[in-house]
């Protein structure tokens, strides 16, 4: 059995070392809101937070995360109240949606990291989270929105 | 009549010992004249076994190491800009990852978010080390662009080569990110010396003095 801390809780998987952690966080403990994309590292659909870094866990094996803090799309906030998610409803940004849990976990490391990004900071950031259907200039929007909301201290619910 | 020999010794001897000085150093000025011709000689470290020293062995051995140093699987991670290298090419790493301060990347893009401790299974997957970075910024140990003489000097240098000794130089070709250039998964065509070839040439080559090629 391997023990595994995701979204501040204990869970017990029956899973060979070497499986994907997206597997295991799919289709053993049932959080879905992680996507499977391209299965290589290259796509950023499957951007989880292990302690604190935005690792691609279709690529990451389950053994990496022993011992480590994992967070998903489901713990970025206790009630969708990040400031991230507030400026995503605000300006709307996706459209069909699929990669936008991996485009919010990426854009959370760089809001930690840097409070006020500039255009430059947020490509930097950003460049690895695909989006097919090209939200990328509202992504844009949403996250200098969203600094701006954190360093005003707004959080709603 | 005796006074006027010791006169007349005291008079020759400095005449003697001159010529023969000027002599010696016309030999020293000869020979290092022509090594100036071919070699640069790089040594920064004070310790060197100068029994060993061989300029020529040493300096071919250089001429190995480079070919390997020049490769993408190492200059991929010493590029002359902010950003890695990737394939056989040597084209910009996608998704335009950057060096970062540290040249472990930034933000959400930072090396290990793919590049795990291990190769990922697969054709062309992300390699892996538990180590994978760049230099950091404030010393980047670029190998792109570098002649054979300028890459010579730049690695001997205690100031550009983060700082390593003859010692510490020794042991870096035989770090585990160092090896990874020949173990980087499916796909990946390694350096084109064995890794063991390798580290005969890099150990001759410093061992026998650390000469770079001549400009």
């Amino acid at each position: 059995m391997i023990s595994l801390n995701v979204n501040q809780k204990t869970y017990q998987v029956d899973a060979d070392p070497n499986t994907p952690l997206l597997w295991i966080i799919r289709d053993v403990i049932g959080l879905t809101g992680t996507k499977y994309g391209c299965g290589v590292a290259q796509c950023g659909a499957c951007v989880v937070h292990m302690n604190g870094e935005a690792v691609r866990s279709c690529v990451t094996r389950v053994s990496r995360a022993v011992g480590k803090k994992v967070v998903t799309i489901e713990g970025l906030s206790k009630n969708n109240n990040h400031p991230l998610q507030l400026a995503w409803q605000e300006i709307d940004v996706p459209q069909c949606g699929y990669c936008h849990s991996g485009q919010l976990m990426s854009a959370a490391v760089l809001l930690r990291e840097n409070h006020n990004p500039t255009d430059k900071d947020i490509d930097d950031a950003m460049a690895g989270n695909i989006c097919r259907c090209g939200t990328y200039l509202r992504i844009r929007k949403a996250i200098h929105l969203a600094a701006e909301m954190q360093r005003k201290g707004i959080k709603n619910g | 009549m005796k006074q006027h020999l010791e006169i007349k010794t005291r008079s020759f001897l400095p005449v003697k010992t001159m010529i023969v000085v000027a002599g010696v150093l016309a030999v020293i000025v000869v020979t290092t004249s022509g090594f100036k011709d071919k070699y640069s000689f790089t040594n920064t470290d004070a310790i060197y076994d100068d029994i060993n020293k061989d300029s020529i062995e040493s300096v071919e051995a250089f001429m190995q190491v480079y070919k390997v140093l020049m490769s993408p699987r190492c200059m991929n991670c010493h590029p002359a800009g902010d950003h890695p290298l990737q394939g056989d090419d040597s084209r910009i790493h996608t998704m335009n990852v950057r060096r970062g301060k540290l040249g472990t990347g930034v933000y959400a893009l930072k090396c290990s978010n793919c590049h795990q401790p291990t190769n990922v299974p697969g054709l062309h997957t992300p390699p892996g080390n538990p180590k994978w970075h760049l230099p950091p910024a404030d010393m980047k140990m670029v190998f792109q662009g570098k002649t054979p003489h300028q890459l010579a000097l730049q690695i001997m240098d205690y100031k550009q080569n983060g700082h390593k000794n003859k010692k510490q130089l020794l042991e870096h070709a035989r770090d585990t990110l160092v090896k990874a250039g020949w173990n980087m998964g499916e796909g990946y065509t390694p350096p084109p010396l064995s890794y063991d070839a390798f580290l005969t040439a890099w150990d001759t080559w410093i061992n026998k003095g650390a000469y770079a090629p001549k400009p």
